[in-house]
């Protein structure tokens, strides 16, 4: 580990960031937003939802943007980089393993996913007033699931952006992000899933279900949800799998 | 002797298609298909492609090293692996006394690269590369300002410094990969095929600054096809086809080792052994090669002066010469004579 190195490639992909603000922006705002307007307000003021789907659906709609934001912050870079013009390469030659490279992409889209997620808490508090029911009764086991949610978006990223070529990005994000997040208990709790057992078991290999479950633990523990310990542990291990499987894919395609 | 680069017996083989960081042009470029014995993994259908079949290099610091050879004779996958970006199958590689493969961040620490193909980082501008780069390795940010505005400008690129590189011209980039790859001040410098794409200016100026960086008693490994290029900077050379040396030496060395030193290509209507044998006699002639039906590569010690006896004895033997190419003793001439193809083949 070198400090220096990592940290300026921190500073690098800060500084790519600041100069790509604005579409960055609409990449991360723009979805949840939308979201948030047309099935808590749209659908609750005309009366086809009840006023408490606003609150079930928040912890959703900050589990999508956290991942949907942690996957493509670090998996569209790196396809990129380590395609055709190989821009990654000056990276990789830097005086440190090239394992931190991959971290310091990770690291970088965990600090993009957090930032999303909980920029969605305002965004629908503004948006959903009144009626809106958050019940933050801990703020410590909160900010653990947000962390590892985020976390098993960036390295979710990296196993995917090293495993992804250029022309597959299209059939990633149909074929991988697209049933996660139908199959992530994201619009609905994982309770009302129990007409459906089959289905109700096989979201269960899903880590957005979890990341849903969890916000929904944590911000409006008055629904149903899956207990926070199950949450935790799976989040975790979700975690160190998709971590370990993408760093060994970071240097399978790093090293010829 | 500390070697500023060694390399032992080393090996490469890809499993499939070299990949594009190896420098390699096309699907199926580089080295020979292993036909007969299958080095690895034998029973299994992937393609074996022998890049590297055992590479000796040593390479004195301060140099200006040059490994010539052919597209896909190996070049790039030496630097490849000297540089930690591919991994050797066997063998060892060392740069500056650290070995490459064991001690990673210690050898990158002493090297710069520029690669085959420009990859900067488009994101940014051509004085940020220089900057974040000089960050990469550490160095403060006074020095950072101040070496980057100097490379800048030594690279003539000072007008262009705040620009993005992605709108760059092919020279242009390959200038500002230079600069970086200067900006941390390594001891060894890579440069695998600098001047391919440059125009005669550019080149001459690529020319004077690694000469400039070499004088600081930097060592600097080039790769080329281009003999020109070898013959004007490099203190020694080792000429690598099919992922082997071949020959090595200083240029002069090398050249006054081909067979007579000049070098008569002949195209002839047709040509016959007899013929052949009669062209050996002829004095001052070394090596007589056939070269096809009707050509023949002829190495003698003179050249122009062999020509009216040449046309003789092909007259004696009815047949007619429809071209002849002479050249002066030269590394073309070399890797000719070592194996039978033209660089440019």
């Amino acid at each position: 580990m070198n400090g220096k190195a990592f940290l300026a490639m921190l500073a690098r992909d800060a500084h790519v960031a600041r100069r790509n603000l604005v579409p960055l922006l609409f990449q991360t705002f723009l979805q949840p937003l939308l979201f948030v307007f047309i099935f808590g307000r749209v659908m609750v003021s005309s009366g086809y939802m009840p006023a408490a789907y606003k609150s079930l659906l928040l912890p959703g709609i900050m589990a999508i943007s956290m991942v949907f934001t942690g996957v493509w912050a670090v998996a569209m870079p790196l396809i990129g980089e380590f395609q055709f013009t190989r821009e990654i390469e000056d990276r990789l030659l830097a005086p440190m393993d090239i394992s931190w490279v991959a971290v310091e992409k990770v690291v970088f889209g965990l600090i993009q996913a957090v930032v999303a997620g909980l920029v969605v808490i305002p965004l629908a508090w503004i948006i959903l007033r009144p009626g809106l029911e958050l019940h933050l009764s801990n703020p410590f086991v909160f900010s653990f699931i947000t962390l590892l949610v985020a976390s098993f978006s960036a390295c979710g990223g990296l196993a995917l952006g090293c495993s992804v070529d250029q022309q597959h990005i299209g059939l990633m994000f149909s074929m991988v992000l697209t049933p996660m997040i139908f199959f992530g208990c994201t619009y609905y709790p994982w309770s009302a899933l129990s007409n459906f057992p089959i289905v109700q078991k096989v979201v269960l290999i899903n880590p957005l279900a979890y990341a849903s479950e969890g916000l929904r633990a944590t911000l409006v523990p008055q629904f149903p949800h899956l207990s926070t310990l199950l949450i935790l542990a799976a989040l975790t291990g979700f975690d160190v799998l998709l971590l370990i499987v993408g760093l060994r894919q970071f240097q399978k395609k790093a090293v010829s | 002797m500390d070697w500023a680069i060694r390399t032992r017996n080393l090996r490469k083989i890809y499993s499939s298609a070299p990949p594009a960081a190896a420098g390699q042009k096309g699907p199926f470029p580089a080295g020979q298909r292993d036909k007969g014995t299958k080095p690895q993994g034998a029973g299994d259908s992937k393609p074996q492609i022998t890049a590297l079949d055992g590479i000796d290099l040593e390479v004195a610091p301060g140099h200006i090293f040059g490994l010539l050879g052919p597209n896909g004779a190996g070049k790039s996958t030496t630097v490849g692996i000297l540089t930690t970006r591919v991994r050797p199958t066997s063998g060892s590689a060392w740069v500056d006394g650290h070995d490459v493969w064991r001690d990673q961040t210690a050898a990158k620490r002493q090297i710069g690269v520029v690669a085959q193909r420009p990859n900067l980082d488009f994101s940014l501008t051509a004085r940020e590369i220089l900057l974040f780069h000089g960050a990469y390795f550490g160095l403060s940010s006074h020095e950072r300002t101040q070496r980057a505005s100097a490379l800048l400008d030594r690279f003539k690129l000072t007008d262009r410094a705040d620009q993005l590189v992605r709108g760059f011209s092919g020279g242009m980039m390959q200038r500002i990969s230079i600069a970086r790859a200067m900006m941390h001040d390594p001891q060894v410098l890579f440069l695998d095929e600098p001047s391919a794409g440059l125009d005669p200016q550019t080149r001459l100026l690529l020319w004077e600054i690694v000469r400039e960086y070499n004088q600081k008693g930097r060592t600097v490994l080039l790769t080329t096809h281009n003999m020109e290029e070898a013959d004007a900077l490099c203190q020694r050379l080792a000429i690598i086809d099919h992922g082997r040396i071949i020959a090595s030496g200083t240029p002069a060395e090398l050249k006054t080792s081909v067979p007579g030193g000049f070098l008569l290509r002949l195209r002839f209507t047709h040509h016959s052994a007899p013929l052949l044998e009669r062209l050996g006699a002829l004095p001052g002639v070394t090596e007589v090669r056939a070269a096809g039906d009707s050509s023949a590569d002829l190495y003698a010690g003179r050249g122009g002066s062999l020509i009216p006896e040449i046309v003789n004895a092909a007259a004696a033997f009815g047949v007619e010469i429809s071209d002849v190419h002479i050249s002066e003793p030269s590394l073309e001439n070399l890797f000719l004579h070592h194996t039978g193809r033209s660089l440019r083949e």
